[in-house]
């Protein structure tokens, strides 16, 4: 009785791990994403406003800034609880691993504390630097996220394709090589998959803001100047990332066959494998899908007839849990319907510009560029749920069990419940700011907000 | 010297740096927290946000460095220390959500309430959030961090003599430290009354250390007999000297007003304590259960680490000089009159000219 008290107290406390696990990431992945698209963005507003004397694009630039700091704040503080949970919540993977995979990690240190830097030089230098080198403190920002994003995706590549080390029959660990786990055979996909998402996530939420005021009758040249400038960036993305994307699942038949079997939801090993849209997989059978014939083999191998891996290709002890294959095979498909609809987007927008040179008058195309954010971040959230859940029951691909890897320690329940609190009241409190922040610029353009109290006296003066 | 030993200097100088500049973040929010009303509290306030702002996430990063450095270098230790102290780490995290979040906030409050909130979140997690990392480290260094995880206490890990020594010991040194840097910061600004209120709070803040110094040793003699015997034989004695020297020293130039120097004399004393644990309980990564060689990475990821800190000096160190030198100039001051060659100067010239070639548009159209 006892003991199958303690068994479900674990099993809580297992499930309380992985939860708290995937809703601190889940959130600071989106601020992550926009610690690296935004400054991009901001870059190329504030070069045109500097090097082509554009008003309109420096002032942008100014309350890009601005908004930047906030997220910046938010993604930081967020990010330095993923850092402490590493070896709170999976001890057993930072144990016997954390010197194959810590290189990246200090490298994206290093990273970090120069995006943290120039991002404080770039936010406070407006009035005193001179305007060449304060246009020059975001090159170091953009770069930093670009490499920033390599190091850390190469250690949830490593993940999926564990490198770099002998594994011995107890458990540990010896022939460390770090530059071969960071460089391991997924990173370079990986990585592409994530920086292109990341300049989607931003550029399209960003434009999403100027859609929503066009929608709201605002026509200045600054709302369609920011809008243009942001939509670019996620729209120059969205076909690169569908050819990433692609390549990325490919690769699953041979590094992971299990993932790639829950995401096509395929029972068993088949040569002319069917597309399958939509369905869950019950007892072993797939029901209520839309299967298309042989697609499933001509997108996975470039042949109607080519085999792929079904979940019965996997020891049944590794094999996913029907539920995890269901979910997998759903986030898996919503990511894509996600990223087909931001690529007729873009199209759209190309398209128009291409016969027209200008932006579509269209109300829909303002209407779904404004939610187009939002599409963003859920096919962001859903390709790392899809990721993550496809890899289990492994933490790292066939080397390390999650259950495994494990804290033993008791209590998990308790710290998911309050950061999930926590994390609830914060995204509320972004939002709150990010609003107003964007109130604030719409209406008056005062771009100093002075420190409160007192209300009199609140004015920098000095 | 081994390699172990190389990669353990480079943690403890990232310890120093988060100790120096992040500590100086923490006091700086203390200070807010009790500034008072808010318009007795507003000069304060803005001091120390000004002070604050440019640079506390950079600050930040030293904490990241350190708990990179030590899970890679150091695997076992981290799991260990992270699992036994899961408590005061959850809650030291909370502190740096809060924090975060709550000074980025403030910036864009709509009024004196709002602005009260998010200060106070600030302002309360940056008291909370050292004392419970000095909880940590009290825990570490009387010895109550077993190698094996999970087999650590949960909760006298962090709530016993020691530890609340450490929690207590790293407020009173971020708030000491802290304010000897803002009585400099009011004087180049040339704000007497800043200078006089932050030098007063210094000298208070800077007595409670001496005197937590004294009780504490005693607090070491019954609860951590080997922490102590450490601490008072050579040669960390002579560490801990240092340190009571340079916190003398302190309390004795700013009563001369001679705060540039008391700020190095601070910094001094505030390395020195953190060289002192370290010290004591060398050779040991958890005292009474790891070695420095037990707990030791591989020979290659010990490399990667040190080729790793290498690069940062190369690239993020002269950045990080590059920022200070800034602030130290006061280019970095965001309420200032704008200079001629600055961007927003540019903005200014700009807009003025578009307006005009607007309204020189209008008659003829």
């Amino acid at each position: 009785m006892i003991a199958t008290l303690a068994a479900a107290a674990s099993e809580l406390d297992f499930l309380a791990a992985r939860n708290q696990m995937a809703v601190t990431l889940g959130f600071h992945i989106i601020f992550a994403a926009l610690g690296i698209g935004f400054p991009l963005i901001t870059l190329l507003a504030h070069r045109r406003g500097y090097k082509h004397s554009d008003p309109d694009a420096l002032r942008l630039a100014q309350r890009w800034g601005k908004t930047m700091a906030v997220l910046f704040a938010v993604g930081a503080v967020s990010g330095t609880i993923l850092s402490f949970e590493m070896g709170i919540l999976w001890p057993g993977l930072m144990g016997p691993f954390g010197e194959v995979i810590g290189l990246p990690f200090a490298l994206e240190g290093v990273s970090f504390f120069t995006e943290a830097i120039f991002i404080g030089i770039y936010l406070y230098g407006w009035n005193r630097l001179s305007a060449r080198i304060h246009y020059l403190t975001l090159y170091p920002i953009v770069i930093a996220g670009i490499t920033g994003s390599l190091f850390i995706v190469s250690v949830n590549a490593w993940m999926n394709n564990p490198a770099g080390f002998t594994l011995l029959a107890d458990g540990s660990v010896t022939d460390v090589e770090p530059l071969a786990a960071m460089f391991n055979a997924g990173t370079t996909v990986q990585y592409l998959h994530m920086l292109l998402a990341a300049y989607m996530v931003a550029g399209f939420l960003v434009a999403g803001v100027y859609a929503w005021a066009w929608l709201k009758g605002r026509r200045e040249r600054i709302i369609r100047l920011g809008f243009t400038i942001a939509f670019t960036v996620a729209a120059v993305a969205a076909p690169l990332q569908i050819v990433v994307g692609d390549i990325a699942a490919r690769r699953l038949i041979e590094s992971q066959p299990a993932k790639f079997a829950s995401i096509e939801l395929l029972p068993e090993t088949t040569t002319n494998a069917p597309l399958t849209i939509g369905g869950v997989l019950r007892d072993g059978e797939v029901v209520g899908a839309i299967e298309i014939p042989g697609i499933g083999s001509l997108l996975g191998t470039f042949s109607l007839d080519g085999e792929l891996p079904g979940l019965d290709s996997i020891p049944v002890e590794d094999r996913p849990s029907e539920r995890a294959t269901n979910i997998v095979h759903w986030t898996f498909q919503i990511m894509v319907a996600c990223g087909m609809a931001l690529l007729a987007l873009a199209a759209w927008y190309a398209w128009t510009w291409w016969r027209r040179r200008d932006l579509p008058p269209n109300r829909w195309f303002w209407r779904a560029s404004a939610i187009a954010g939002v599409v963003a971040v859920i096919a962001m959230e859903t390709g790392w749920i899809t990721t993550e859940l496809g890899r289990q029951p492994w933490v790292a691909q066939d080397v390390l069990r999650t259950v495994d890897a494990v804290t033993p320690a008791g209590g998990i329940v308790w710290s998911l419940l309050i950061l999930t609190i926590v994390y609830l009241g914060l995204g509320a409190a972004t939002l709150i700011v990010l609003t107003r922040i964007a109130r604030q610029f719409q209406s008056g353009d005062t771009v100093t907000t002075p420190y409160g109290p007192p209300e009199g006296g609140a004015h920098e003066s000095r | 010297m081994s390699l172990a030993e190389v990669v353990l200097i480079i943690i403890w100088v990232g310890v120093s740096a988060y100790g120096v500049f992040g500590g100086a973040d923490f006091g700086g929010g203390m200070w807010d927290l009790v500034a008072g009303p808010a318009e007795r509290g507003a000069a304060p306030r803005r001091l120390i946000e000004r002070s604050i702002g440019p640079v506390w996430e950079a600050n930040h990063v030293w904490l990241i460095f350190i708990l990179v450095y030590l899970w890679t270098g150091f695997p076992r230790a981290f799991t260990a220390i992270a699992v036994t102290m899961y408590i005061p780490l959850t809650l030291a995290a909370l502190g740096i959500i809060l924090r975060g979040s709550g000074f980025a906030f403030r910036k864009w409050a709509r009024n004196t309430e709002q602005a009260r909130f998010w200060g106070a979140m600030f302002a309360g997690a940056s008291l909370i959030t050292p004392f419970f990392l000095g909880t940590i480290a009290g825990g570490v260094a009387s010895g109550r961090v077993p190698s094996v995880v999970g087999d650590g206490d949960p909760i006298t890990s962090w709530l016993n003599p020691t530890s609340i020594l450490g929690g207590v010991m790293a407020v009173v040194m971020c708030a000491f430290l802290a304010a000897v840097l803002l009585a400099r910061e009011a004087e180049r600004g040339h704000d007497q009354d800043l200078v006089t209120y932050f030098r007063r709070r210094a000298l208070v803040a800077g007595t409670i250390a001496g005197a937590s110094t004294f009780i504490g040793i005693w607090v070491l003699r019954a609860d951590a007999p080997d922490l102590f015997d450490g601490l008072t034989s050579l040669p960390d004695a002579v560490v801990i000297g240092i340190s009571v020297i340079a916190g003398l020293s302190t309390l004795a130039l700013l009563s001369r007003h001679a705060h540039g120097t008391a700020r190095v004399t601070a910094t001094f004393a505030t390395v020195a304590i953190l060289w002192g644990w370290a010290v004591g309980q060398y050779p040991d990564v958890l005292p009474g259960y790891l070695t420095i060689d037990q707990a030791a990475a591989s020979d290659a990821a010990l490399i990667a680490l040190i080729g790793a800190f290498v690069l940062a000096g190369a690239i993020a160190v002269p950045a990080l000089l590059f920022l200070f030198k800034l602030t130290e100039e006061g280019m970095l001051a965001e309420g200032s009159v704008a200079s001629s060659a600055s961007t927003a100067a540019l903005l200014d010239r700009l807009s003025a000219e578009s307006s005009a070639s607007q309204g020189a548009d209008e008659p003829g159209a």
